[in-house]
């Protein structure tokens, strides 16, 4: 039964690496999306076999309750994006905004970012989980300059800077705590190892230890898009291919988390050192109050939505930050929400923009009239991201903000506001986009694949109605293990 | 471990904080460029002597790639581009020389001041060599900040990330060493080539990061 373990573990890592070998040789974009529909299907019944048979860790790779929902989670998004941006792909393909020798790069490089993204999550060793996070990010780099545009250059280039400047404190902090690790672990990998840093935390230098977080808060958080080293992510969700805007937001921003996460259980562990709590509830808050203020002046659609990641990013930081059972649980599904509801909003906007040719939202009204499966796509969308119920994001946001009442009424206050200035913006947007009076636009209908975009919103109307037994257990199981 | 050794290391990892202070006031861009081939010379050696020292043979690698890439590939390369693009003019500095030399004196305080303190139960070794190398990250940072051209980033970037290698062979019996120096080297060749490619002087008419900058929401279409 541990084999089977293995198999799936391997071909987390296999399958995605080597269809990228393939998509880099083959000719011909059709075969090149069938590809990696296949491939990322193939991913994700991985993932799913590893919820029932999970094998040993070792020095290298390792599944534990913490990092297997997120492996599933992150491979659902990704083949219901490959699913997507077969169709949306096929549109650029018509309009030349893209060649068939770039889609060929764009194919393989998206299998890459998934090699990367599982390498991050099944890390047992804080070196490898360094190194696929990095790799994430320079594929990230290429993918956003994809459209050779001057917008797409300048963003990927801002992104290239502050993305390699975020993993470069990473790396400090990384040897830091090593450095912290080694007296106590001995030297070598075993001092590199997760469980083997978390099993002896207690002895480490907490003074090492408090230096290495700040680091690797500073460094991650870059990756994860917290104020103020955001400045990278509106452009690049902005001029990047609509698929790779839904990946970044669903998933990778997750990713970064998942590393600043692993990095607060160990603080926690060693008694003496600082409590790295409030410093998480401070760069959330931050981060949440200035993405509301921000969205207020955004023209362009998808800028919005990205300045709206960074608005949740900032709670599900503040979730964690504020630490605790109940926050814990809160932060966990806001995060599995905001992945799935994000990418949603993310595949709808793709082809708004695809039927409208432009990201304005100053012309794009009366969705509802002119396109009325993306229009009403759209509203369910943005109605779940702003968190009204019955949709998930309601739940966690709810939950976010009674157990901070509870514990420190005077913090719920900044929260609340954020969360109403973003709700107000979000909803006035979408009011001018979805019921305005449809101008003079092209009216195009756009061969949409809606069932990725359904399958989403259908997931968390779902869980804000009714969350399973044992996902509920398992949550709690995770919440109690983050401390 | 035995004075000379001791000594020697220390030399050497005191060498880079100083060639640091030398990129921070270049004014012409080969002469950067050709600092930092000096800046990753002085970091082949200092890794080099670690390798000897501590017996961790592997790194002689990270040395190795150190040596090509660093010392004598990326410049060589980077000189190309500025030849290529026609920039070698002289770079404006923020602030001016003596401004930035009295900040990064103050930032090597402030490396030796945060490390030394959290480190005393590391090896007296590890500890200054730490120090040094966050000075070195710390000085590459204000080099980015200082600068706009897109050229004295990309080598802001690159001294910053040899004050990280630095601090990777001194910690003792680290692993991964040569992984995560390869990893850099890719992410710089990568810089490199996406200068060179992108042809950011074409796309924008000049490397100023300003310029850029300039260049955002709103003023769009």
């Amino acid at each position: 039964m541990n084999a089977l373990g293995f198999l799936a573990v391997t071909a987390l890592l296999i399958v995605p690496a080597s269809a990228t070998v393939v998509l880099m040789l083959a000719p011909g974009y059709r075969f090149g999306a069938r590809l990696n529909v296949s491939a990322a299907l193939l991913s994700l019944l991985a993932a799913i076999t590893l919820l029932g048979w999970r094998p040993e860790a070792n020095l290298y790779l390792r599944v534990d309750d913490f990092n297997i929902y997120l492996i599933v989670l992150n491979n659902l998004v990704s083949f219901t994006t490959s699913v997507f941006s077969a169709s949306y792909i096929a549109h650029e393909l018509e309009t030349g905004r893209l060649t068939p020798a770039y889609l060929r790069f764009y194919h393989a490089m998206y299998q890459a970012l998934l090699f990367a993204m599982n390498l991050a999550l099944l890390a047992n060793n804080i070196g490898l989980l360094w190194v696929a996070i990095e790799l994430a990010t320079l594929i990230t780099v290429l993918m956003v300059g994809l459209y050779r545009t001057r917008a797409a250059l300048e963003a990927a280039w801002k992104y290239f800077i502050l993305g390699s400047l975020g993993i470069a404190l990473a790396l400090f902090g990384t040897i830091l705590v090593y450095l912290a690790a080694q007296p106590v672990v001995g030297e070598g990998l075993p001092a590199m190892a997760w469980d083997q840093l978390l099993a002896k935390a207690d002895a480490f230098e907490p003074a090492l230890l408090n230096l290495a977080f700040v680091f690797l808060l500073l460094g991650y958080g870059t990756k994860a898009g917290l104020v103020p080293l955001h400045a990278w992510l509106p452009d690049a969700h902005a001029e990047g291919p609509t698929p790779i805007s839904a990946v970044l937001s669903g998933l990778l921003l997750n990713v970064a988390l998942y590393a600043v996460l692993r990095f607060k259980m160990l603080m926690s562990a060693n008694s003496h050192a600082l409590a790295p709590g409030p410093l998480m509830v401070g760069l959330g808050l931050l981060s949440l109050l200035f993405a509301g203020l921000m969205l207020y002046r955004r023209g362009d659609i998808k800028r919005l939505f990205a300045y709206s990641s960074i608005e949740h990013m900032g709670i599900i930081t503040f979730a964690f930050g504020m630490g605790g059972p109940l926050a814990n649980f809160a932060g966990l599904l806001h995060m599995t929400m905001h992945s799935l509801t994000k990418s949603a909003i993310f595949f709808t906007v793709g082809h708004i923009a695809q039927a409208k040719g432009t990201q304005r939202i100053s012309t794009i009204r009366g969705l509802t009239v002119t396109h009325p499966v993306l229009g009403w796509g759209l509203v369910a969308g943005v109605i779940a991201i702003a968190g009204m119920p019955p949709f998930g994001v309601f739940t966690s946001e709810f939950l976010v903000v009674s157990s901070t009442f509870a514990r420190q009424p005077l913090l719920a206050l900044p929260l609340a506001l954020g969360l109403l200035l973003a709700f107000g913006t979000l909803l006035w947007r979408l009011h001018g986009m979805a019921f305005g009076k449809p101008d003079s636009g092209p009216v195009a209908p756009v061969q949409a694949s809606i069932l990725p975009m359904l399958t989403h919103l259908a997931l968390v109307l779902i869980a804000g109605i009714w969350l399973p037994g044992p996902l509920v257990a398992w949550f709690k199981n995770v919440a109690a293990l983050l401390g | 471990m035995h004075g000379l050794a001791f000594d020697i290391a220390h030399l050497l990892a005191g060498g880079m904080v100083v060639v640091s202070f030398l990129l921070l006031y270049q004014v012409r861009l080969f002469a950067l460029i050709n600092v930092f081939a000096l800046h990753s010379l002085v970091l082949v050696l200092a890794v080099g002597w670690q390798a000897t020292i501590q017996e961790a043979h592997h790194l002689y690698v990270t040395a190795g790639i150190a040596l090509i890439f660093k010392a004598i590939l990326i410049p060589t390369a980077l000189h190309r581009i500025v030849r290529r693009l026609g920039i070698h003019r002289t770079l404006e500095v923020v602030g001016g020389v003596g401004l930035n030399m009295l900040a990064g004196a103050a930032l090597v305080a402030l490396a030796i001041l945060v490390m030394l303190p959290v480190t005393t139960t590391a090896d007296v070794l590890a500890r200054e060599d730490l120090a040094f190398a966050l000075a070195v990250v710390l000085l590459g940072l204000w080099l980015m900040v200082i600068r706009h051209n897109a050229v004295s980033l990309v080598i802001g970037f690159m001294s910053l990330e040899n004050g990280l290698v630095l601090a990777a062979a001194g910690a003792r019996g680290m692993p991964l060493a040569v992984e995560i120096s390869i990893a850099f080297s890719v992410l710089i060749a990568l810089i490199v080539i996406g200068v060179f490619l992108f042809r950011i002087r074409e796309r924008f008419d000049s490397v100023d990061m300003q310029a850029m900058d300039s260049f955002r929401e709103g003023r769009r279409r």
